[in-house]
């Protein structure tokens, strides 16, 4: 009796520990400036939607480096890497700093940031930021990206589509 | 009852223990202490300042990445004028971002962006966050779409292992740790920001001075390489582009040169490498893609 009792025991805690990382792992934070949300798990799918930095995403399956997400009125694939486990708070606030110190958080706009790159540049008027500014802008949309790929017959991983 | 309450306290305790062995280092150290090799206080002192590297290292994030990308790449810009030609500046952002999506790190903060500088060097930098940038030397080392492909996914490749970053000396990093993680840094006062501002201009010149300078150590070109043949072989390029450009740049290197003849391996032992790596062969049709790389390359 005492046996069965230990051995539910450890199967309660091991099934709750379980039930507690899933509840946790499930939402992740958008660690990039813009990250777009598309009908399938390719760079190739159409793009729904797209959230911004700190959006927090639902994940509701994996397929390869692909999550699927859901947003408040939308559901798709977005890639891994614009993804991390850490809560992004936008703006300080109570517990912040409590938070912090767990690594579980990160502070946007916290270290090296637009105030660091502003007094870099008063004290180094020799760097031109102008040809960085203009690098930014350029951002080929995905339809020529895609076209790209078809007009060079490139056979990419997952096919042409 | 008494079970109820003990067992998940005990391993409760079990978990708390395993959190804390954070890294193989820890436990090499307290494995050394143990065998005698170093002493206890030296064991708790390597302990800790691997666990400080590591925490820091961390605590880039990649909003901070892009900052200091930003600033290495005014950095380098400063020192190479760009070379302002729309056309192929279009040609070689739209090959580049597209190659960059076969990447194992497709996206970042704020994604890949590809500038010609206009030098005859034989120069191509990575930036961290992805700010890449190729000089019209390196530029006539291509005599193809696919030779070109494998510059590009080389340079993202040094972006997508983070060696850009692993070029800061971490000890800067240890000691602006307190400013780079606390939530004041956001509205930091002038101290602080005068502070955090010498640790970033400290990082930048670590930066620039490894990729212009010195080079990064052999192991990261060959793992740039590497990264370069997946994504060539997932992007549908043939990775024999790179090692045709290898080829072409060592007849184009001139000895003694303060480029890729001072910053990289010598293309044969790179190619030697890359043989290794190169398991099949891509057969497609590449005319359509020859017309169009001639096409935009005409006049350089």
């Amino acid at each position: 009796m005492r046996t069965k009792r230990l051995l539910l025991t450890v199967a309660g805690l091991g099934l709750s520990t379980v039930m507690t990382w899933a509840a946790t792992a499930t939402l992740m934070s958008v660690q990039i400036r813009k990250a777009d949300i598309r009908d399938t798990p390719s760079f190739m799918g159409k793009i729904l939607t797209s959230a911004s930095y700190g959006d927090k995403v639902t994940i509701q399956s994996e397929n390869g480096a692909w999550f699927q997400v859901n947003t408040p009125g939308q559901s798709g694939w977005m890639h891994s890497s614009a993804l991390t486990k850490k809560n992004i708070v936008m703006k300080s606030g109570a517990g912040a700093q409590t938070s912090a110190s767990s690594g579980e958080m990160a502070l946007a706009g916290k270290g090296f940031n637009s105030d660091v790159e502003s007094q870099f540049k008063t004290n180094h008027k020799d760097i031109d930021f102008t040809w960085v500014d203009k690098m930014e802008k350029i951002k080929i949309p995905a339809p020529e990206i895609k076209a790209f790929a078809k007009a060079g017959q490139l056979e990419f991983q997952g096919g042409v589509k | 009852m008494k079970y109820l309450i003990i067992i998940p306290a005990v391993l409760g305790m079990l978990l708390a223990g395993c959190a804390t062995i954070n890294s193989v280092t820890e436990m090499g150290a307290g494995l050394a202490a143990a065998t005698g090799v170093i002493n206890a206080d030296q064991a708790q002192s390597i302990t800790k300042s691997v666990s400080a590297v590591g925490k820091v290292f961390e605590s880039i994030t990649p909003e901070q990445e892009y900052y200091i990308g930003r600033t290495v790449t005014a950095t380098i810009l400063s020192k190479n004028k760009p070379y302002d030609n729309r056309a192929m500046t279009t040609y070689l952002n739209t090959l580049g971002q597209y190659l960059s999506l076969f990447s194992d790190r497709p996206e970042t903060f704020g994604g890949y962006h590809f500038l010609v500088m206009d030098t005859p060097d034989i120069n191509a930098f990575a930036a961290p966050g992805g700010f890449i940038m190729v000089s019209r030397g390196m530029l006539r080392c291509c005599k193809s779409e696919e030779a070109l492909a494998g510059v590009l996914a080389h340079e993202i490749g040094h972006v997508e292992l983070n060696h850009g970053l692993q070029a800061i000396d971490k000890s800067r990093l240890t000691a602006a740790a307190t400013i780079l993680g606390t939530e004041a840094a956001k509205n930091l006062g002038g101290k602080d920001l005068a502070e955090l501002t010498k640790t970033f201009e400290n990082s930048i010149s670590d930066i620039t001075s490894t990729v212009m300078n010195s080079g990064y150590a052999r192991k990261f070109e060959f793992q740039a390489d590497k990264a370069a043949v997946t994504i060539l072989m997932r992007s549908g390029y043939s990775p024999n582009g790179l090692v045709s450009m290898l080829q072409q740049m060592e007849k184009n290197l001139k000895p003694g040169g303060h480029d890729f003849a001072k910053t990289h391996p010598a293309p044969q032992d790179r190619i030697a490498e890359l043989t290794k790596l190169i398991t099949t062969t891509h057969p497609a049709d590449t005319t359509a893609r020859q017309a169009r790389f001639d096409d935009t390359m005409r006049g350089l």
